[in-house]
């Protein structure tokens, strides 16, 4: 008995993985169309219609195409969205509507590791539908540098910048009525203004000092430094590791805290 | 199994469970019986280790929840009072993942999944989903699926709360057979007669204290008279009038909402003792007396309140 919980001591989070595998192996085809073709297809207008229309316009100066351009944007913010809608609803389901966690927290699995569980699966899909989107975006010549490969641990960062936290933020409420808010005022205000679709040097100086506070803008910049292989310099790309990791970490350690609450309540 | 002194529990403020004395042997059915509120489930959910305890000590399986949680828990079958089954999944992946967050072999949880499926008569639904399931046939799943770790003790709170009287004794008969089995087993009740059923030993909870212990039979002859005298009357001016001639009569007495209840050892000369003094009901029962006349016996209110 002591030999099985030192195992479960070890992987409890892979235990919370593969139940989520589970269910993933029954619902998969409902979320192919939300995870892969729409923004397979979110690529290909973007960048191929609206590309074409601002190359035209000559308003899109630099050695990059505006497809290239805005491929890694486009990975980092969707990857973003998910990870927040993720770390939404799902999480209030298995506190309160359907309390799939409150059935782990009664083996020895502990709320730390149900957690870290939901957020690792949420990072699986995440590089899933990164690596297909990658794909995507090669075919379609989005890619301009080999080094496009490590777009796919920065859109997992990205993501977990954002699933960290927002499973904490969902664990302390007591409703989803909150939920549409996070969406509405925090990420898509991020989905627009944090690089994503034009360089934040077209903005005004004062959000251009408040995207330094954005996940998503070091997300993007990150990807976007994988996919053109340009690196402005080596102390941005640790720069932006640093800030997205602390919002791991950080979100992570208030998450491990709010799930031991709220189980234990 | 289970050690608790001066065990306390506050929520916000709150004192839920108020310094009670616990001891759980191995083998024996043991039960926490009470009103809803009373601080049974709060109990529950500090000896099943996911709630910590606000003051007092608990031994569970001789360790210490607060430092062996997890270790404990997998020693443990937990059937919550809310079901909690994973509406997701079938009801076979439900025994198999549970199983695995135990760290135990899918090939031997399959063995067990097929036993428990058999044991509490699900077999024919095993790969169907969860959510058709009766009330009934829930609680025999999640029942099944706390013994998926081959638990010492297994805990149930409100096992058979809000199911029918032939789904409860689904239960009640497969409980039975685990207790025969030499499982240890603590489960909470607001229901005497799944208290007097079940329970090899229990104790009386009453805002958040214990009210009293002992077995079944011997609580009934410790604190309640062999028999109960009920009576209804036709409205509440008779039952006033004749609420005055039976205290004059003596005995113990309950006046309740609709009814009055006379505590004695011999039922039938009472009531003709009473009928000789004018005392008319529309209905007289005379019966055993219960937990439930225990229960109100000692708090003056009855469980359901």
């Amino acid at each position: 008995m002591a030999a099985i919980t030192s195992t479960v001591r070890r992987s409890g989070l892979l235990r919370v993985v593969e139940r989520e595998a589970q269910i993933y192996r029954r619902l998969w085809r409902s979320s192919v169309f939300t995870y892969f073709v729409g923004p397979a297809l979110y690529l290909a207008a973007r960048g191929l219609g609206l590309g074409g229309l601002i190359e035209a316009n000559g308003s899109f100066a630099s050695d990059v195409t505006y497809l290239q351009f805005v491929a890694p944007g486009l990975l980092a913010a969707t990857v973003m969205q998910s990870a927040a809608a993720d770390s939404l609803w799902p999480v209030m389901g298995g506190m309160k509507w359907m309390r799939s966690f409150h059935s782990m927290a009664a083996t020895p699995l502990t709320p730390a590791q149900i957690l870290a569980g939901e957020l690792c699966w949420s990072s699986i899909r995440v590089a899933l539908s990164a690596t297909i989107f990658l794909l995507v975006a090669g075919v379609l010549g989005a890619l301009a540098s080999p080094w496009a490969v490590l777009a796919v641990p920065a859109a997992v960062l990205t993501a977990l910048a954002f699933s960290a936290p927002i499973s904490a933020f969902s664990a302390t409420q007591e409703s989803d009525t909150r939920f549409p808010l996070v969406m509405r005022f925090v990420i898509l205000p991020l989905f627009l203004f944090s690089g994503t679709f034009f360089p934040l040097s077209d903005l005004p100086a004062w959000i251009q000092a408040a995207m330094w506070l954005s996940p998503l803008w070091h997300g993007v910049e990150l990807c976007r430094a994988a996919t053109t292989g340009h690196v402005v310099s080596a102390v941005a790309v640790v720069g932006h590791v640093v800030v997205l990791a602390a919002f791991v970490v950080g979100g992570f350690r208030w998450g491990a805290r709010a799930f031991r609450t709220r189980l234990a309540a | 199994m289970i050690s608790a002194r001066q065990l306390t529990k506050v929520f916000d403020g709150h004192v839920a469970v108020d310094g009670i004395d616990v001891e759980v042997q191995p083998g024996e059915c043991f039960g926490f019986l009470g009103p809803n509120g009373a601080g049974k489930s709060s109990t529950m959910r500090m000896i099943a280790c996911v709630s910590p305890s606000s003051g007092g000590a608990l031994r569970v399986l001789g360790l210490d929840p607060a430092a062996d949680g997890p270790a404990i828990r997998a020693r443990l079958g937990v059937v919550p009072q809310e079901d909690n089954l994973d509406l997701e999944l079938s009801v076979w992946d439900n025994l198999i993942i549970y199983g695995r967050y135990f760290g135990l072999p899918r090939a031997q949880l399959r063995g067990r999944a097929t036993a428990l499926l058999e044991f509490v008569q699900l077999t024919d639904r095993a790969d169907g989903k969860v959510d058709p399931l009766s009330g009934g046939m829930k609680r025999r799943l999640t029942i099944a699926r706390a013994l998926m770790n081959d638990p010492e003790l297994l805990l149930l709170d409100e096992p058979t709360t809000g199911l029918d009287p032939q789904a409860r004794h689904l239960v009640w008969e497969r409980l039975f057979q685990l207790k025969n089995q030499g499982v240890t087993i603590v489960l909470t009740t607001h229901y005497m007669d799944e208290a007097e059923q079940l329970c090899d030993r229990l104790v009386i909870m009453d805002e958040g204290t214990i009210a009293a212990e002992g077995s079944p039979r011997s609580l009934i002859e410790r604190h309640a008279p062999r028999e109960v005298v009920e009576m209804r009357f036709p409205d509440e001016t008779e039952r006033l009038a004749a609420l005055d001639v039976v205290t004059r009569h003596g005995g113990r007495v309950e006046a309740l909402a609709e009814r009055i209840l006379i505590y004695t050892d011999d039922g039938d000369a009472h009531v003709a003792r009473l009928a000789a003094d004018g005392v008319r009901p529309d209905r007289v029962l005379v019966r055993r007396s219960s937990l439930e006349d225990v229960f109100l016996i000692l708090t003056g209110r009855t469980l359901d309140d």
